[in-house]
């Protein structure tokens, strides 16, 4: 099954999110990542929700995401035409004899070390997926003690504005 | 979109008014305006936020309401009180109330509305909004909630109806403001009614009903976020008007969506103008009249052999606002596997959901079926027609080889089916017919004759045993001076008949045709044909020789309704008379029946349409296609 992503602008009143989020799980669709937060326009959200789903059940979850009343716009963001990106803070074990190694893989990954510990260190990346894997493998040797993510972020690249269309249409 | 014009006070006609009722001005009505109702100007005024909710529903054009009150909608209920536009029917369980205002939608075209308080009042709802979301029916739910401060406190009658109904409703809302009022309950009813018409939920919170808030009308509505298309695209329109024009084996596949769009007069024109079979699905009968030549019948599950038939071996489904529904279709991969299929519906994600469509059509069946009939009418005028005679040879054939009919049972009870069918003859074509769930509801599916659109009401979708009497007693609400009959069985019956108070209470005099086999008889067909005949939980010990728990007589008599009992097949047409003369009082009719009579046709489940039968294991012999 193919990975999508999805842009879900929406009015920012309350419940908005369970009504986006169950409707996935109604129509028996499991979401890889949800990303929620406010747009430039004030009184709108953005939902990024990745999902795997084959093509034709998408096209349907999309029409029924569409009927929700609060639901302004869906665009789907291809990797080609979009930047997409994850953000992850990683605890990392990290002592004297191995906290420059530690250090020097994050800089591989143009990571950030946040904040040190004596045993240990949080680092801050953000990047693909597949970066953020790689990164982490990395740093699978020396013990990960914790890790957050960030849902997916997506925006479509040049210079035209989804919530400028939706607010267009309205 | 046109939100009305805000007018100031000052400008408006000083007219005395008593200070009870502001300043009311009839401003015109603009076509656009997404607010219901006249659009009267109402200048500012302070009121309490219940008062807010009961003059918003007089502004909204509301004349009748069903609903019970309790402690969270208390408030809403004292202005209720004073109210003289509105009439509100006290019922005996919120289920009735929200049945009722389905009925009351499906007659009328106008939204039902329901009211209910916070918790169990709420939850007692659910089934009817399940049922109005799943047969696409305009209503409009308000219940109380607990006060603001107590939201999330698990306080006492309190229950999350917002989350608990967010998948069976169109739309929702919590109002926490008084000042909210008008604007939500204007955009409820709005919601309710255009587009794909269903229930709106509007739940208001007892402080918010307390408290002062300045009132004026119209409200201004803006909801970015929904805008039904209504128009058919040309192309789409002229590309279905070409399959058309050069289709043999057209089939005109129409659902429920064509009566909720009041398009049966357009729908008349177009298949007259193809000439084309017509099927009348479940939700659909009636908007062509069973009289007509071009008619041949339901398809589904329980549909007759010629509908099935046509459907199965057409090379073109001409489908108008249905959702090839799986009691429709049979096993999908199956269904009409030599169709093309034109799809007009104005909820763009019924669109290829099931069967994918060949011409998608997205708007209302109101403005698409004429704009078709025009462009088939210039479709046909450059070409030859396209000879569909063979076709409706194959048709007609299988219409008068395997009419829908029924044997006489052999226990030497009446058969339900002539009950039926004697029903719908004696009361005519302009009576109304609320069936229950279950067998009852196929055979008044298939022995009444439906000549009118809104005069066939059941549960199709969720299939909510219970919803014929209160469903009945709404479609006498909204259509006083038409005979309306809950068909219903002796199971359905027993779970909604409280209803019959109200009924005598508010003079509301349907007449309730018990079709009595003594058992849950739908699911006791199923056991006789899968289950070896072991009846598990299926005896309802209300009918022939039995102990008759409840007796349905002495049951109508202690309701004050008028209580007839009918045993023989000679008693039928005299019980029926007798239940026509009276219109005084409701009537309860026990018909008791064999209990042994099954639905026939059947499309057994999980199989093609093509396995068909007639009777038990009878499948109609084929004729070898050419």
């Amino acid at each position: 099954m193919a990975r999508h992503t999805l842009s879900v602008l929406v009015e920012d009143v309350p419940g908005v999110l369970t009504r986006v989020a169950s409707l996935f799980a109604r129509r028996a669709f499991n979401i890889n990542s949800l990303a929620v937060g406010p747009t430039e326009v004030a009184g709108m959200s953005r939902i990024t929700v990745v999902v795997e789903a084959e093509g034709d059940l998408l096209e349907q979850v999309t029409k029924q995401l569409n009927k929700l009343i609060n639901v302004l716009k869906i665009v789907e963001l291809t990797t080609e035409q979009s930047v997409q990106r994850d953000h992850v803070l990683i605890k990392v074990r990290a002592d004297a004899a191995t906290r420059l190694q530690v250090t020097q893989a994050a800089d591989l990954f143009r990571a950030s070390v946040v904040d040190v510990a004596i045993d240990s260190l949080i680092i801050e990346a953000t990047g693909t997926p597949e970066k953020l894997s790689a990164l982490l493998s990395v740093l699978e040797p020396f013990g990960i003690r914790e890790i957050v993510q960030s849902g997916t972020l997506a925006i479509g690249r040049g210079a035209k504005s989804m919530s400028d269309r939706a607010l267009r249409s309205a | 979109m046109s939100k009305g014009s805000p007018i100031s006070p000052a400008l408006l006609a000083a007219r005395p008014a008593p200070p009870a009722a502001p300043t009311r001005e009839t401003a015109p009505a603009a076509p656009a305006s997404p607010v219901r109702g006249p659009n009267n100007v109402v200048a500012p005024t302070q009121m309490l936020g219940s008062a807010a909710i009961v003059r918003s529903l007089e502004e909204l054009g509301v004349d009748d309401v069903f609903g019970l009150p309790g402690g969270a909608i208390l408030p809403t209920y004292d202005p209720l009180l004073a109210s003289t536009r509105l009439r509100h029917i006290l019922v005996r369980h919120e289920q009735g109330a929200g049945h009722a205002a389905q009925g009351y939608a499906m007659v009328t075209g106008r939204p039902g509305v329901c009211i209910a308080t916070s918790g169990p009042g709420a939850t007692n709802l659910v089934t009817a909004i399940a049922d109005a979301h799943m047969d696409s029916v305009p209503m409009v739910a308000i219940t109380g909630q607990v006060s603001s401060a107590f939201i999330g406190s698990d306080a006492f009658q309190e229950a999350d109806i917002v989350g608990i109904t967010m998948p069976i409703t169109k739309h929702s809302y919590l109002v926490t403001d008084a000042q909210d009022i008008p604007r939500v309950l204007a955009e409820a009813f709005h919601i309710a009614t255009t587009g794909r018409p269903g229930p709106v939920l509007v739940d208001v919170a007892k402080d918010a009903q307390q408290s002062t808030m300045t009132f004026s009308w119209p409200p201004k509505v803006d909801i970015p976020g929904y805008r039904p298309v209504v128009r058919g695209h040309a192309k789409q329109v002229r590309e279905a008007a070409r399959l058309i024009s050069g289709s043999q084996r057209p089939v005109f596949y129409v659902g429920g969506g064509v009566v909720k769009g009041h398009a049966s007069a357009e729908l008349k024109e177009l298949a007259e103008l193809v000439g084309a079979p017509v099927v009348t699905t479940l939700m659909a009968r009636g908007v062509f009249p069973d009289s007509h030549r071009q008619h041949v019948g339901m398809p589904g599950m329980h549909g007759s052999v010629s509908a099935v038939t046509a459907l199965q071996q057409a090379d073109l489904l001409i489908t108008l606002g249905a959702r090839f529904d799986d009691r429709v279709t049979g096993v999908l991969s199956s269904f009409a596997p030599n169709a093309k299929v034109i799809h007009a519906d104005i909820d763009p994600a019924e669109i290829s959901k099931n069967r994918t469509a060949d011409v998608p059509i997205v708007g209302s069946v109101k403005e698409i079926i004429p704009e078709l009939t025009a462009a088939v009418r210039d479709a046909f005028e450059g070409q030859d027609r396209p000879d569909i005679s063979a076709w409706w040879r194959t048709i007609d054939h299988l219409r008068e080889t395997y009419p829908v009919g029924f044997t006489q049972p052999d226990d030497g009870l009446s058969a339900p089916q002539q009950v039926i069918r004697r029903i719908g003859e004696l009361t005519g074509p302009e009576g109304v017919f609320v069936s229950g769930v279950g067998q009852h509801q196929m055979w008044a599916a298939q022995f009444i004759r439906y000549e009118r659109p809104h005069a066939w009401l059941n549960s199709g979708g969720l299939g909510t045993m219970g919803y014929s009497v209160p469903a009945a007693m709404g479609a006498k609400v909204g259509n006083p001076d038409r005979v309306v009959w809950a068909i219903d069985g002796d199971g359905c019956f027993q779970m909604t008949n409280q209803e019959l108070a109200t009924c005598v209470i508010n003079n509301i005099p349907i007449k309730v045709a018990v079709i009595n086999n003594s058992s849950l008889g739908m699911v006791r067909q199923w056991q006789t044909l899968f289950y070896e005949g072991r009846y598990s939980n299926t005896d309802l010990n209300t009918g022939h020789d039995t102990v008759r728990v409840p007796d349905f007589v002495k049951l109508a008599d202690a309701y004050g309704c008028v209580g007839l009992r009918c045993e023989r097949d000679e008693d039928i047409d005299a019980t029926i008379q007798q239940a026509l003369a009276i219109n005084d009082r409701p009537v309860v009719i026990d018909f008791v029946v064999s209990r042994d009579s099954m639905v026939w046709p059947m499309v057994p489940s999980g199989v093609s349409n093509d396995l068909i039968q007639i009777a038990r294991n009878m499948t109609p012999t084929w004729e070898q296609e050419d």
